[in-house]
């Protein structure tokens, strides 16, 4: 299942670009992309536990930025 | 640019930053004028006194760097900007410390206060300069309709226009944009499509017109059947299509996110050994430090992770405005290297519509339509409705009329009979009649046995197609057209446009094969641009290094199998979007070498100790600044014909 979620105070594109590369490692999430500029990041994960997986994907993204929040 | 409002954010960054900025003034304007506190403070501790008052200033504007890198340290994210600038900031201060507690020269602390005030300043102008090139570029994009007004048991309501079903009707005062796809039921307006196409000129409709969701309606209310659900109208795959298109990144964004994760840490390390063995060697621990220092300041890769993907989206934004949907910058890429233009005949380089062209003999030109759009009044196919467009008025009833597939109408009626079609149904019939030889459909009229005129159909060029033809072919592309009519019309359209090279009599899944061909023998850095109206070519638009498909508007396909989109139906978007491309790509290239320059000649200055850290300093954020003005001039193509 793909969905797309806002990105708030996305501040710094290197932050992004970290944000990618961390979500892409987590377990059943098949793709994903973050745009700097579209402040949005678009998730193609495991239906079944999507909720799941979003709550991990929240977790990385507080690490890399803290001051970043997903609009879920 | 203008409308851009600072978020609360902003505002509060900007007050601390002036008010640090002055206590920071003041400060450095008595340290100077007092020699280093030296004349008011009594020998070897006045460097005290100096550390604590710019202390407080450097915690006033730097507490949040220094609590993020503390922070993100503790996440394990080590290498960040934050943590860069206190180490730097904070190891100025401590060789300040040093120099004072071993009685050296007092320096430095302004130093490091400053430095952090400067980066601070460049954060927020970065910033600020994000958020108005965002808003700028997407409210382009901002054609979301928020609501619908639908009549629900005679009743006017307002709802979401995703609950609104298929079959109802919607009203759409002045003002408002049509939030769905559908036909005019009721009322006369105009439209303006500008969003959508363009196009600046507004567009007429009236009662049994199909109107686009996007557009605006201008002068009165309309009554609108809708005719497709929210996501399956035209605006919610625009902007479906525009969300993404950040999505497909360029090789361009690919290199520097890569170059960014090995930079920081290749030029930390060097910052190390910097320190180390040159400090060793000479036992000038401070003099190599501080330059040390000065290198991890320049270490952040930020001007360039931002500078590239914005001007990317800049000159997507600039594509949108004249009516150019690019699917992701790796398109705006792969476009500037297109060199072979393969088009499609039908409904591309012509437009799809058959026109009577010639009627022979002229002087019977009115009986010759007359009898033709009576044969053929009631057939939906192309060639008849252009006979009958041809005729003008009602044609004649009273035959009785029997299709002959293949070759054509035959119409019998009280004063006899009409036979209109090609030669095989005279021949059949055994009418005698000289062949015509024309670069057309030939039609044969004749009644009672003899013939009485032919008429030459044809497809009518763009007007449009020629002079775009002939731009492309002197920025020395190839240009092939592909069609599967046969090898006459197809010479003469080509001579008409100016393409190079023609293939005809093809089926549809031979422009397959033919596009496969002119693949494999392009050379590297070559890019093939196969362009169509979306019906029928969807296979040969994935195919290609980039499909265009025309009139985007309307047609799903088109929309999914193409990499660029020609919101309006016009070919003139193509040197368009080659300029666009060609610019983005340009500033792209800048912003890479400045920036990569900069910094490299910053680098070296620094390491032999040319610079100070004010420099360093430029080279992070000013860089990112520079870059991002630069980037933003991709956004103003499109004005600039």
């Amino acid at each position: 299942m793909k969905k797309v979620f806002r990105l708030e105070d996305l501040d710094c594109a290197n932050c992004a670009a970290k944000m990618e590369r961390n979500v892409a490692k987590l377990d059943g999430v098949n793709s994903v992309n973050v745009s700097f500029m579209t402040q949005r990041m678009s998730i193609d994960a495991d239906e079944s536990r999507f909720d799941e997986i979003m709550d991990e994907v929240v977790r990385v993204c507080r690490k890399v930025e803290p001051d970043c929040r997903i609009v879920r | 640019m203008g409308g851009y409002k600072m978020s609360r954010k902003q505002r509060g960054q900007l007050i601390r930053i002036i008010v640090c900025l002055s206590a920071f003034a003041a400060l450095f304007i008595v340290d100077r004028a007092t020699d280093g506190w030296a004349r008011m403070i009594d020998g070897r501790y006045g460097w005290l006194l100096a550390f604590g008052l710019y202390l407080a200033v450097y915690a006033a504007i730097g507490y949040d760097v220094i609590w993020r890198a503390v922070r993100n340290i503790a996440h394990g994210q080590v290498f960040d900007e934050n943590f860069l600038m206190c180490v730097a900031t904070l190891g100025a201060f401590a060789l300040a410390i040093y120099r004072g507690a071993t009685g050296m020269e007092i320096e430095g602390f302004d130093e490091a206060c400053a430095v952090l005030l400067f980066y601070q300043v460049g954060e927020w102008f970065q910033s600020y300069a994000t958020g108005k090139s965002r808003k700028s570029i997407s409210a382009l994009m901002d054609i979301r309709p928020d609501y619908a007004n639908v009549l629900r048991g005679g009743a006017a309501m307002t709802v979401d226009p995703s609950e609104v079903g298929v079959g109802e009707v919607i009203l759409v005062n002045p003002g408002e944009k049509i939030p769905l796809d559908g036909r005019v039921v009721e009322g006369e307006s105009s439209l303006d499509t500008k969003a959508l196409t363009g196009e600046s000129l507004p567009r007429d409709v009236a009662a049994g017109d199909a109107v686009v969701s996007g557009s605006v309606n201008l002068t009165s209310q309309l009554k609108i059947e809708v005719q497709k659900e929210f996501y399956d109208s035209a605006v919610s795959k625009i902007l479906d299509l525009v969300e993404n298109a950040a999505e497909q990144k360029s090789k361009a964004e690919n290199f520097i996110t890569k170059f960014a994760r090995y930079y920081t840490p290749a030029v930390v390390a060097v910052a190390l050994l910097l320190a180390v063995i040159p400090g060793a060697v000479t036992g000038d621990w401070s003099t190599w430090v501080y330059r040390a220092l000065s290198f991890l300041v320049v270490s952040c890769p930020c001007a360039l992770v931002i500078s590239v993907p914005l001007t990317f989206f800049a000159g997507i934004g600039a594509a949108s405005k004249c009516g150019i949907l690019v699917k992701g910058s790796n398109y705006l890429e792969k476009f500037d290297k297109a060199n072979v233009f393969v088009f499609d005949k039908t409904g591309t380089l012509t437009k799809g519509s058959f026109a009577v062209t010639a009627v022979m003999p002229e002087s019977d030109r009115e009986e010759i339509l007359r009898l033709a759009a009576a044969a053929e009044r009631d057939s939906s196919h192309p060639i008849a409705r252009s006979i009958v467009a041809a005729y003008g008025g009602q044609p004649d009833g009273g035959y009785s009329l029997t299709n002959i597939a293949g070759e054509g109408i035959c119409a019998c009626g009280e004063d006899g009979e009409i036979l209109c079609g090609n030669e095989r149904l005279m021949t059949e019939r055994g009418v005698a009649f000289d062949k015509v030889d024309a670069a057309g459909t030939v039609v044969y009229v004749a009644k009672n046995g003899k013939l009485k005129g032919v008429l030459v159909i044809e497809d009518e060029l763009k007007p449009e197609s020629a002079e775009v033809i002939f731009g492309l072919n002197s920025m020395g592309c190839r240009t092939v057209m592909l069609t599967g009519d046969n090898a006459r019309v197809a010479d003469s359209v080509a001579a008409r446009v100016g393409v190079s090279e023609v293939k005809s009599s093809l089926l549809p899944a031979d422009k397959v094969a033919e596009v496969e061909k002119l693949l494999s023998s392009e050379k590297k850095g070559d890019g093939l641009c196969f362009v169509g109206d979306g019906i029928n070519d969807a296979p040969v638009l994935m195919r290609a290094d980039i499909g265009i498909a025309m009139g985007g508007v309307g047609s799903d396909a088109a929309i999914e199998a193409s990499d660029i989109v020609l919101m309006k139906d016009d070919l003139r978007g193509i040197p368009t979007a080659k300029r666009i491309a060609r610019k983005t790509m340009g500033i792209v290239l800048q912003n890479i070498v400045f920036a990569l320059a900069i910094k490299a000649v910053i680098l070296i200055l620094s390491a032999f100790g040319i610079t100070n850290m004010w420099f360093a300093v430029f080279g992070d954020v000013g860089v990112a600044v520079l870059a991002i003005l630069n980037a933003m001039r991709a956004n103003g193509i499109a004005h600039r014909r």
